[in-house]
């Protein structure tokens, strides 16, 4: 079976700009993919690019191992949900899930009793003649899917769709996304900026910067694996520190910094003498009052201590100013502001990315 | 425009137009300014067509030619119809000449008459445009900033019924209004003002009164959309602060409505200045205008060249002016005429 | 808001001299169409008739130009409202480079007087209908058409724009994304979002079409508009017929301009009734919800 969506070498400009480089990547049929990154990474532009709206300047997109290029959106087997939603107020409900159908020119007995199915899928049953307007934002995001839906697209792409909900509505409706891509099986394409849906809903994960996608994954790989910095930093909180590797051995590598020589893991081979960031996570930081016997721990001021029930999130300070995050479990013992303490992790806790120049 | 240059000219210039136009998006698209589907993919083939055709027409057998052939004609002698294109169809400014200096045979130096209801005409428009201004504003202000809904729907309701009586009708009003019999005369004369009815419309007073009523709708209307944008907490916050009513307004609703006081001037010193009804029902067998002397070079000197160079004098005034109003306030020429 | 009474008092003058100058004339003139002498006067009022009426509705010219008027307007309504939409969608897709050029010239028929559009279209097109051996459009009722379509399309196109400046983009995408073709996104789409811009320009073509003089008495040549049979009484004299197509005119506007209103609140109510159904639909959907767990 071939691939669902295929992207070989795309790069998409607008005059200087350059929205999208060199984005390689397969994504296989009944995936839920995710592209992740901040707003202006180029993620909307690809999938724009995929639907049909933009044309590559260079590369090729394949839906179905078919070739896309000078196919406009119209003829393409995508079906694309708006961060808008884009419904038609001036059609009713029955009428918006319809109007792919209608512009096919599938006679209207057919078209209505397909609409009638699709309407009981998203719980509408009761509301096909109502308008647009009448709908709360749930209901109005369920008429956006059925709508898609009855075009029987190869492939769903959903650009922002929950960004308006309220957050209550929001979790709620990412359970039902992902319920529906189960049910009927075909490939979603979902663009998000917000880390926890992409995380929740995804088989895999393109995290996405500058126009440049920077590492592929599961949820787990992303989070826990991450290749760049940008990853790094971008899903989940971490707390990096800069400095140069001096040692190198078994996977591990040691780094010189201004808080000390700190050990972490080495997974993408820096060698010695190298720019390096070491990312710990805040869950990861261990506070005691005596020093660590491997190294791998500074001593940092409290600033700052939140209490939220389950966790703790401290705030503390090193010698170099800069400010640095701890999470504690419950049941921890919670230092006091002002408090000077000494901070430590475990070396496989610690990873080590290449500096990027321009940082 | 005569002759086979002048038919190469018309169907030549939307030609190059079109060309232009076409290189402009192409180069502006390589360049970055533009993105996105280009206009027949983005139209379909069809409704670009209907879009370029209706446009085209438009632009061009609408508005441009047309002013161009009037342009042309303005600088082209009197002839018969069979001499035209012919040895003797060369270009002159016997007809701006004229304006200036009148008939060749006449003795007097200057055209006095025409250059005086030149002036006249401009200077009057311009006191009607100030005056009507003056007398909309409050009204258009209190229309948007304080007035009730329901009070400013019976206000609208109000200003509406008259706008659509045409402006033939209005100056009629006035006529009958004003005649020696009408009346106000019958007004005057009662209360012991005057013993004998005053002619109105032989002093012209009549006709600057039309006028000025002609187009008070004119400016009422961008007035009152302009001031009605601003911010009420603006005006809020300045009387908080203690500011005098004249400063609020010469300092916060002016300057934020001036788009509307531009648009509502131009549109009212345009229509008096181009009256033609006005003068026709409400001015006396000596009054001065400058439109029904352009309307007088067609219809009773049948001398269309020099009929065209009349208008032609006029436009010219036109766009004068509101270059001079956009330039006092600042404004592009797209804020006004929304 | 302190205004003293004193300036309450001003202000309430003002409006009410205003209004007395804006609709004194008309209701006088008005009057006069109901009061039985031959010269229109409202005083002394000597009797109540409708003869005036009556001789109106006899006057053959004058009937004439009516039926004109009501075949040119709808005539400028039917070239002016697709032109002025087609103006208005080219506008928005236009290079900004060539969008402020292409403004001016299309803007350009507002701010020109109607004079001037009325002799540059008889002097174009007798000479071009000369050229081209098209002399059978060299006519009146075309001519005043086309002079009137110059500025009553830009009128079109500025009402459309407006409306078509809020489009939402996405909703063409959406359609076309949903396998229409543009020409059916063009009709299911664009146009039924601009149906109500589209009917005030209808309107507004219309009214202003039938109410023109400037233009119309250059480019009718040999025929007749109401207006042009109007400005050619006036210059016989004056009589309260004409007073009485004023009250008719008058009578006609107040009539639309109540119908209009009550549409309006017709459709506002409606509005507000799907706001609120979208409202309770809301709440219920957030009350079967648990709470969020915090972000």
């Amino acid at each position: 079976m071939a691939a669902a969506v295929e992207l070989e070498g795309v790069n998409v400009t607008f005059g200087d700009f350059v929205a999208v480089r060199q984005a390689n990547l397969t994504i296989e049929p009944g995936e839920f993919f995710s592209f992740l990154g901040p707003s202006g990474c180029g993620k909307t532009t690809l999938l724009r690019t995929i639907s049909g709206f933009i044309e590559p300047t260079h590369g090729n997109v394949r839906i179905g191992g078919q070739d896309m290029k000078g196919i406009g959106p119209n003829r393409r087997p995508t079906a694309l949900i708006f961060q808008n939603l884009a419904l038609f107020p001036m059609m009713s409900v029955a009428e918006n899930i319809g109007y792919g159908l209608r512009v096919r020119g599938v006679p209207r007995h057919e078209r209505d009793e397909k609409v009638k199915n699709l309407l009981i899928q998203v719980a509408l049953t009761e509301h096909g003649h109502k308008r647009v307007a009448e709908l709360s934002g749930g209901q109005k995001q369920r008429v956006a899917i059925a709508r898609a839906l009855a075009v029987e697209p190869k492939v769903l792409l959903l650009d922002e769709p929950l960004s308006a909900l309220d957050l209550k509505l929001r979790q709620h409706m990412r359970t039902e996304l992902r319920a529906i891509q189960k049910k009927v099986g075909i490939t979603f394409i979902y663009i998000t900026h917000d880390q926890g849906e992409a995380l929740t809903m995804s088989d895999r994960i393109a995290v996405m910067n500058a126009g440049v996608i920077e590492q592929v994954g599961d949820g787990r790989a992303v989070y826990a694996e991450p290749r760049t910095p940008f990853v790094a930093a971008f899903v989940g909180e971490n707390n990096q520190i800069r400095g140069r590797i001096t040692q190198v051995a078994d996977g591990f590598a040691t780094l010189e910094t201004p808080l000390g020589l700190l050990k972490g893991r080495n997974p993408v081979g820096l060698g010695a003498g190298e720019e390096a960031l070491l990312f710990v996570r805040p869950e990861a930081l261990r506070l005691g009052h005596d020093g660590q016997a491997n190294g791998s721990g500074f001593e940092a001021e409290t600033l700052d201590v939140a209490y939220e029930g389950s966790v703790t999130h401290v705030t503390l300070r090193v010698r170099t100013g800069q400010k640095i995050t701890a999470t504690l479990g419950a049941g921890s013992a919670l230092p006091a502001p002002g408090e000077m303490l000494c901070l430590g992790f475990a070396p496989q806790d610690g990873l080590l990315l290449k500096r990027p120049e321009r940082a | 425009m005569s002759g086979i240059g002048g038919l190469t000219l018309t169907i030549g210039l939307p030609l190059v137009a079109a060309l232009v136009l076409v290189a402009l998006s192409a180069y502006e698209r390589r360049a970055g300014a533009a993105t996105g589907p280009g206009f027949f993919q983005r139209n379909g083939l069809a409704i670009g067509l209907y879009l370029v055709v209706a446009v085209g027409f438009w632009a061009f057998f609408i508005i441009l030619l047309p002013q161009l052939a009037m342009v042309d004609m303005s600088f082209r002698p009197k002839l018969p119809p069979a001499q035209m294109g012919g040895p003797k169809d060369l270009y002159t400014l016997e007809n701006y000449r004229y304006f200036l200096f009148g008939s060749t045979t006449s003795t007097a130096e200057w055209n006095w008459i025409h250059i005086k209801a030149f002036f006249l005409t401009i200077g009057v428009s311009v006191v009607i445009t100030a005056f009507n201004f003056v007398i909309c504003y409050p009204l258009a202000f209190h229309m948007a900033q304080s007035a009730t809904l329901a009070r400013l729907r019976m206000l609208l309701l109000l200003l509406i019924i008259p706008y659509w009586v045409n402006e033939i009708l209005r100056a009629f009003a006035f006529r009958v209004l004003l005649s020696s019999g009408g009346i106000i005369n019958q007004l005057l004369m009662g209360s012991g003002i005057t013993s004998e009815p005053f002619d109105f419309l032989a002093a012209d007073i009549g006709l600057y009164m039309g006028l000025s009523y002609a187009y008070l709708l004119m400016m009422i209307f961008p007035l009152y959309n302009a001031i009605e944008s601003l911010d009420k907490n603006q005006i809020e916050a300045a009387r908080d602060l203690g500011a005098p009513w004249w400063h609020i307004h010469a300092f916060i609703v002016m300057p934020h409505s001036k788009p509307g006081i531009a648009s509502g001037c131009t549109l009212v010193f345009m229509l008096t200045a181009g009256a033609l009804a006005a003068p026709l029902v409400l001015g006396g067998p000596r009054t001065l205008w400058f439109t029904p002397i352009v309307y007088d070079r067609f219809y009773q000197a049948f001398n269309w060249p020099q009929g065209a160079a009349y208008a032609l004098i006029l436009l010219v005034t036109c766009i004068v002016f509101v270059l001079v109003v956009l330039k006092a306030f600042r404004l592009s020429l797209g804020e006004i005429t929304r | 808001m302190t205004v003293s009474p004193f300036q309450r008092i001003l202000f309430a003058l003002y409006i009410a001299i205003f209004f007395i100058y804006l609709l004194g004339p008309l209701a006088v003139m008005g009057a006069s169409a109901f009061n039985t002498p031959e010269y229109p006067q409202v005083w002394p009022f000597e009797g109540f008739t409708l003869d005036w009426f009556g001789k109106l509705f006899a006057d053959q010219d004058m009937m004439y130009g009516l039926k004109m008027s009501l075949w040119i307007g709808l005539l400028v309504v039917c070239i002016s409202v697709p032109i002025g939409l087609a103006g208005a969608i080219v506008m928005t897709q236009i290079t900004p480079r060539a969008r402020s050029l292409y403004y001016l010239v299309v803007v350009s028929p507002v701010l020109t007087p109607g004079i001037i559009i009325g002799i540059s279209t008889v002097v174009f097109w007798r000479q071009f209908t000369g050229q081209t051996g098209t002399r059978f459009l060299y006519d009146g009722v075309i001519l005043t058409v086309f002079g009137q379509a110059s500025f009553i399309s830009a009128y079109c196109m500025l009402i459309i724009l407006a409306r078509l400046q809020r489009f939402d983009r996405a909703q063409e995408e959406a359609a076309l994304d949903l396998g229409a073709s543009y020409p059916q996104v063009f009709f299911h789409i664009l146009l039924p979002f601009l149906k109500p811009a589209l009917f005030s320009a209808a309107v507004l073509a219309f009214l202003s079409s039938f109410e023109n003089y400037n233009t119309t008495t250059f480019s009718i040549l040999a025929e007749k508009t109401l207006t042009t049979v109007l400005a050619g009484r006036m210059r016989q004299g004056t009589t309260p017929a004409i007073s009485a197509l004023a009250v008719i005119i008058v009578a006609v506007t107040v009539l639309g301009a109540i119908v209009y209103e009550i549409l309006k609140r017709r459709a506002d109510a409606a509005a507000v009734q799907r706001q609120r159904a979208a409202q309770a639909a809301e709440e219920e959907e957030l009350a079967g919800m648990p709470s969020p767990a915090p972000a």
